[in-house]
């Protein structure tokens, strides 16, 4: 028992993130209302960006902006890859956001039309209506 | 469906935690993430690409045609909006007014003309605005502050936090209070819905022509170093350069990607009254 | 990294996700969310991630926040869950 407990403790980052994501899941199965499952599918994707990011963490180091790399004197000392963060899981989340907004707009585009259609945004109502 | 939810994200989550058995210690920086692409990246980007943000570097260099699909990916998602909501009703001369305690929007055609029971109806767009004197002379003098600041995030960011995406939309959001602090009238004659989608083509084209000036050059796709023979700059500053046009295109198509959808979900598509 | 705020912060994004999710009014889902993404971009700015939280920080604070309100106010408020 008190291993799984160090277990924890020692990667309490990735446990709170893997909630934070069940968090988001539940929300796109079990919620009724079409902007709250938006909401949710956000959260989970914040989740896995979260994740992505916390694997580039390095302890002792800093961010990926080489220090001195600015001006005319650009510094030739040797750069030591231990010394800043991982930058490629950045990048490939920076893009992610970017293109959650893009997705989150064209959704609330569709969830206007949705309501313009059923003037309602509870998922039983519409199921309901599209049958009738 | 609530229980049948709540068993499968219980499996999920289950399956998950044990995985975290596997996963590196926190922070490690041996980890295998950071062991075999990113040393390269971290030791050789300032000296192959002259951009000590290594982010931008990467992002706009090393994975310059993945991000071009990323800008294509936005710009398909302001089109999508305007093909799914946007609506060309007939202006005709004339104003709209709203009943208040109904909600229903009639419209007149003689200008001159008020449908009576003047206090139930609300008069829509044209010159009356609803706002506050204070709210539109504080946002009058923040938009060309963050404005700037938009700017400077795009053009500095080979040196520092930001780039294209970041500055894009910093300058959307301005041109999103304007229309928040105005309305949306004074926001679509400042910026045209037409000037807003060849804006967002515009940093497509930017992009892609880029890479193609590249190829006309005789090098590869997106092969910033062949800019050498038409830029007047040394060779270790024109990576820099084409990074920065690149950026300049995502932030044009960013920044009217963010006004479209706005413009669209805040009036459902009929572009006459905002929030 | 400080474990406690990096604990702090976390506790916090997991409380507004809850919150944003389970409370009954569209608008105040709007706010929370944006609530959420704040926590989160300053979660990001201590792992050392500065484009990724200025990036969300634009993003998913202000732009997104913004997206979600409007469609609100087009649609409707009310909610059951």
């Amino acid at each position: 028992m008190p291993d799984i407990v160090t277990e924890i403790i020692h990667k309490y980052n990735y446990w709170l993130y893997i909630i934070l994501m069940m968090i988001g899941l539940y929300a796109m199965i079990a919620k009724n209302n079409l902007i709250k499952k938006l909401i949710g599918m956000n959260i989970f994707q914040t989740a896995i960006i979260l994740f992505f990011i916390s694997i580039g963490y390095k302890e002792d180091a800093t961010i990926p902006i080489i220090v001195g790399g600015h001006g005319p004197e650009m510094s030739h000392q040797a750069i030591e890859a231990a010394q800043y963060m991982n930058p490629l899981p950045h990048v490939l989340m920076l893009t992610a956001i970017v293109v959650s907004v893009a997705t989150l707009g064209v959704a609330l585009a569709l969830v206007i039309m949705v309501y313009q259609r059923y003037q309602t945004l509870e998922e039983d109502e519409i199921r309901m209506r599209v049958t009738q | 469906m609530k229980l049948a939810g709540l068993i499968i994200v219980m499996i999920c989550g289950g399956l998950l935690l044990t995985a975290t058995q596997d996963f590196p210690a926190w922070g490690d920086p041996s980890s295998p993430a950071s062991t075999h692409l990113s040393p390269h990246f971290i030791t050789e980007a300032l000296h192959e690409t002259g951009a000590p943000n290594l982010v931008t570097a990467v992002l706009a260099d090393y994975r310059g045609y993945d991000t071009m699909f990323e800008t294509v990916v936005v710009f398909g998602a302001g089109l999508a909006c305007i093909l799914l909501l946007r609506t060309y009703t007939q202006r005709t001369r004339g104003r709209e007014y709203r009943h208040i305690p109904t909600g229903i929007v009639i419209h007149i055609q003689d200008p001159n003309k008020a449908p009576k029971g003047q206090r139930e109806f609300q008069l829509i767009d044209n010159m009356w605005v609803p706002h506050d004197l204070i709210i539109k002379t504080v946002c009058r003098i923040l938009i060309p502050f963050i404005q700037i600041f938009g700017l400077y995030v795009v053009c500095h960011g080979d040196f520092s936090p930001g780039g294209g995406f970041q500055g894009g939309v910093i300058f959307g959001a301005s041109l999103i209070l304007l229309a928040l602090s105005f309305d949306l009238r004074t926001f679509l004659e400042q910026m045209s819905e037409k000037a807003l989608g060849l804006l967002c083509a515009l940093g497509v084209v930017i992009y892609s022509g880029i890479g193609c000036m590249c190829i006309l050059l005789g090098g590869n796709f997106l092969d910033y170093s062949q800019l050498a023979a038409v830029l007047p700059v040394d060779p270790g500053h024109v990576r820099a350069l084409g990074m920065l046009g690149v950026e300049i295109g995502v932030g044009f198509s960013v920044m009217s990607v963010m006004a479209i959808l706005y413009v669209n979900i805040a009036s459902a598509g009929r572009h006459n009254q905002g929030l | 990294m400080l474990w406690q705020i990096d604990l702090v912060i976390l506790a916090l994004v997991i409380v507004c996700a809850i919150a944003a999710i389970s409370v009954r009014d569209l608008l105040g889902t709007a706010i929370l969310f944006g609530a959420y993404s704040f926590m989160m971009c300053l979660l990001w700015a201590v792992m050392g991630a500065v484009d990724v939280a200025f990036t969300e920080a634009s993003v998913g604070a202000g732009v997104s926040s913004v997206f979600v309100v409007a469609a609100v106010f087009r649609t409707t408020r009310r909610t059951k869950d």
